[in-house]
């Protein structure tokens, strides 16, 4: 059956036509802009890696920064052309793609005459969104089964101090790393019991959980920690493991495979966490009770021990993304250190379409702006670190503007159940 | 042999309402037994006790002769009971395949999910019951009638025996109701029991060996098709209750003051529920529309209402063209609105009393001066409504969810007749209300029809119909069939054209 479209939807369609068109239009002029009175000199990448002492070789690659700018101009220019004279199917792929060239092109422009180590700048984009990609991870679980997790924020602040306390104590930065994930569980069964038994509003009771957590860390830490300094001293982070025979390929081995174990943890846990939503028993039940609780419930499945158990498990991975922060990045545990990430890991998650690969994406995303805003402002291209750091902050909102419409959450997502 | 299912003497309670008054059943193997009743009757309760989704009160469950105990509906379905569930208890963005295996999913290994093996299944299942469905499709893709057949195939898959079909053709088109009709034929050839519960009695007479009618949660009868008319069952749905006498002048109609012409609604689900509806309502008359509910009744006050878009068609007040006009214009062009769902649509529950009162005119001098409300005014004018209206209640200042549901209409009731009206438009008015406050607002509303007033009065209480109004007009399935004058009009008439027969019917009101 072919669905005739009315006049004024058409109307309609045409004028998100225009907008993109002139939004990619306006990007296309931002990118000339920079190019214009840069004749002759050179943007110089360095790909090669140095790290903990091992040096992984590669050629610079340099570019002829005025060149480089008009062509990257021009490739905008003809698709906002096109947007605007016939549009493109899928125009968030249009404005994705300027949105990207437009971040190379300001990266070129930025290094003018100057050099940026480029696989530095992703080394640290992975380190980076993986705390982010944890958030989102632990989000899809509670969501998934309907279950608004707004605490994960907090989850990861109690998962990070007590990662560092146990690593303390023990001198064994595993049992803090267990010690996170258990007190992140501890955190999830309080927002379970919180909105699944007494069906609190899960909003209020997540953001209960944050200011709960931020309460007691900051109070043990000035109470306790400050006190006995030697219970903030887990020793050097966990080090990174290289993976043997791929580990020196230029760019991609030191990006991906000489990284945290905790990462690779992060990378198992996503394909583990795909398997089992799409194609297991337990995951299908899961994702039937986010979507229609009463229909599982007619079929004789226990809607409130499958939501106790995803959050647990959200839990669980919010204080191992925590106990990444503390014991796996930083080596000590600071007021406030989660900074955010646990919201920035939600946003992934809808970014992602509550899907594992698509939060992943959206970590990677937010991680590579995180890293972009500080290699810039060691640039000093003239633009306040202020401003810079806001970036990743702007890039969420420039993403779900563009995505949330698309986004569609488990329908009963946030709706505690209620059997009659 | 002992029947296949028997119920003896289910009770349930619901806080303030008996549901369910000890209700006895029985079921044998082949057979389909019609649950005939008005809604609110208690046959949903009775079957969601049957399928373990409440547990009675008192009474007894059999199978074969054997007691047994439903908790939840894994039970039942252990039992080889299953339901089709009026509202369907599908997941819209699983496929056909999930959403029949989910909860007694085939695996590989108990863990990882055997969609092939499942799919197999269900292709066999379709195809021995002709039930065409596409098991890869997404179920939010279908259409209602095949997302019924997915529902069938849930339970089938279950390998139930005894099918329960709560009012399965109420979503569906005729031509979808035909197909249905005749899946359930196939199923018990095929050895299968079915209840089928329904207030349509067409459908009732058509495919029933045994139909069983309930009334305010009792058995009201037992009968067979070809023992009874659709008449017989009328009236033993309705029942015969004495009607309650109100004094009521021979009308004086006066001018025109509602004139509807050609109107056609649609319903959420964008299907016509009114269709080319046309008729008048003069000042100082009554009219009042009957019909099984579901008949378009609601649509056609929200049109009028302002409350849903007109397709077609023309609503004029006093000589105004008011089609598709604000709801607000409408009100202040002199109409006084009682909705069906007085708490959804009536009332703005946890607001108090008395602000509940001037919810149509709070805006308005003197209760406002320019942005400000005036409290002291509001007050006191609740104060004397209250008192007027005789509205039971503490406090004017207490959250209108706090009040019973009689008194919650008389709130409404004092809101909408404490203005100068031309117009009342009442839907409903009386339902679930104690005899009393039927009475005091029955009397209300004839008070304001000999004060003037034109009165559209729906309900599907053939007796509220009878006792108030001086035309009667009667829905079914989104027309109006007659419009009768009260005095020509019997409950066995107005019965037959509330299922739709129109030759029966004016013989029997002549």
């Amino acid at each position: 059956m072919v669905e005739e479209l009315t006049l004024a939807q058409k109307q309609q369609l045409n004028r998100r036509r225009w907008i993109i068109g002139a939004i990619v239009l306006f990007m296309a002029a931002l990118i000339l802009q920079f190019g214009l009175g840069s004749g002759g000199s050179k943007s110089t990448f360095v790909l090669s890696s140095q790290r903990t002492g091992v040096n992984i070789p590669a050629p610079d690659l340099v570019l002829p920064t005025d060149v480089t700018l008009y062509s990257m101009a021009a490739l905008v220019g003809l698709a906002g052309v096109w947007q605007t004279l016939r549009g493109f199917k899928r125009d968030t792929v249009v404005i994705l793609v300027s949105v990207s060239v437009l971040t190379a092109a300001f990266l070129v422009w930025a290094t003018e005459d100057k050099s940026l180590n480029l696989t530095g700048m992703l080394v640290s984009s992975v380190v980076r969104a993986t705390p982010i990609a944890m958030a989102a991870l632990a989000g899809i679980y509670s969501e998934r089964s309907g279950v608004v997790n707004i605490g994960i924020e907090g989850m990861m602040t109690m998962g990070a101090f007590m990662a560092v306390v146990f690593a303390s104590i023990t001198g064994n930065l595993w049992v803090g790393v267990i010690a996170g994930v258990l007190a992140g569980m501890v955190m999830g069964w309080l927002h379970g019991v919180l909105s699944i038994k007494y069906k609190v509003n899960q909003i209020v009771s997540g953001t209960g959980i944050i200011i709960l957590a931020l309460g007691i860390t900051s109070y043990l830490q000035r109470a306790v920690l400050n006190l006995n300094p030697e219970l903030n001293q887990p020793g050097p982070v966990i080090s990174a493991v290289a993976i043997p025979g791929v580990w020196r390929i230029p760019v991609l081995g030191p990006v991906l495979f000489n990284q945290s174990p905790l990462i690779y943890l992060m990378i198992v846990l996503l394909v583990v966490t795909h398997v089992l939503l799409y194609y297991t028993r337990w995951g299908l039940r899961v994702r039937s009770v986010g979507e229609h609780p009463k229909a599982a419930d007619t079929l004789g499945i226990n809607v409130f021990r499958l939501r106790y158990i995803s959050v647990l498990l959200s839990g669980a991975i919010a204080g191992l993304g925590g106990a990444y922060m503390s014991i796996g990045a930083a080596g000590r545990f600071n007021e406030g250190m989660v900074a955010g990430k646990g919201f920035l890991g939600l946003a992934a998650m809808i970014f992602g379409n509550w899907n594992p690969g698509g939060a992943f994406f959206g970590s990677l995303i937010f991680g590579f702006f995180d890293s972009w805003q500080e290699k810039i402002s060691i640039l000093q291209v003239g633009i306040p670190v202020d401003l810079l750091g806001m970036a990743p902050y702007i890039a969420t909102m420039i993403v779900l503007a563009g995505f949330i419409g698309r986004a569609r959450m488990p329908a009963a997502d946030g709706t505690p159940y209620e059997k009659e | 042999m002992p029947p296949l299912l028997e119920l003896r003497g289910i009770t349930k309670r619901f806080p303030g309402v008996l549901a369910n008054d000890h209700i006895d059943l029985t079921l044998n193997q082949g057979e389909i037994l019609a649950l005939l009743g008005e809604n609110g009757a208690g046959k949903t309760t009775l079957m969601n006790i049957l399928y373990g989704l409440y547990t009675p009160d008192e009474g007894d469950i059999l199978i074969n002769g054997e007691k047994v105990e439903i908790h939840s509906p894994d039970d039942a379905i252990e039992l080889g009971i299953g339901m089709v569930h009026q509202h369907f208890m599908l997941i819209p963005v699983f496929t056909v395949t999930e959403n029949v295996m989910l909860g007694v999913e085939s695996t590989k290994g108990g863990i990882f999910l055997d969609r092939k093996a499942a799919r197999e299944r269900i292709v066999e299942i379709s195809s021995q019951h002709s039930l065409q469905v596409d098991p890869d499709a997404r179920v939010e893709d279908l259409p209602v009638g095949v997302q019924q057949r997915v529902e069938i195939i849930k339970v089938l898959y279950r390998q139930a025996n005894i099918l329960i079909l709560d009012e399965p053709t109420a979503v569906l088109t005729p031509q979808e109701v035909v197909e249905l009709i005749k899946v359930i034929r196939s199923l018990v050839a095929q050895g299968k029991s079915i209840i089928f519960i329904s207030h349509k009695l067409n459908e009732v007479l058509e495919l029933a060996d045994r139909i069983m009618v309930l009334r305010d949660g009792r058995v009201a009868g037992a009968t067979t098709p070809d023992q009874a008319t659709e008449a017989s069952l009328a009236s033993m749905m309705v029942g015969r209750e004495v009607i309650l006498t109100v004094d009521k002048p021979p009308a004086q109609p006066g001018e025109v003051v509602l004139d509807v012409q050609n109107l056609k609604v649609l319903d959420d689900r964008k299907l016509v529920a009114v269709k080319d509806v046309s008729f008048q309502v003069r000042a100082g008359e009554v009219l009042g529309v009957a019909g099984v509910q579901g008949n378009g009744q609601t649509e056609l006050v929200e049109a009028l209402t302002g409350l849903r878009h007109v397709e077609s068609g023309k609503v004029s007040i006093l000589d105004r063209d008011l089609t598709n006009a604000m709801p607000r214009v409408i009100l202040e062009a002199g109409t006084a609105h009682v909705p069906e769902d007085r708490q959804l649509d009536g009332l703005v529950l946890p607001f108090s009393i008395a602000e509940n009162m001037v919810l149509n005119t709070y805006y308005q001098p003197p209760f406002a001066k320019g942005v400000r409300l005036q409290h002291e005014l509001i007050t006191s004018t609740a104060e004397q409504r209250v008192e007027q209206f005789d509205v039971r209640t503490p406090s004017i200042f207490i959250p209108a969810s706090s009040l019973s549901g009689g008194n919650q209409q008389k709130v409404i009731v004092a809101r909408e007749f404490s203005r100068p009206i031309k117009l009342l438009i009442a839907s409903q008015p009386t339902r679930g209300l104690d005899v009393g406050s039927i009475e005091y607002i029955h009397n209300l509303i004839i008070q304001k029809r000999n004060e003037g007033c034109a009165a559209l009065l729906v309900s599907p209480e053939l007796d509220e119909i009878m006792t108030l109004s001086d035309r009667i007009a009667v829905m079914y399935s989104g027309k109006i069939l007659a419009i009768l004058p009260a005095e020509e009009a019997t409950l066995e008439g107005l019965g037959l054209l509330m299922a739709g027969i129109q030759e029966g019917a004016t013989q029997a009101a002549s």
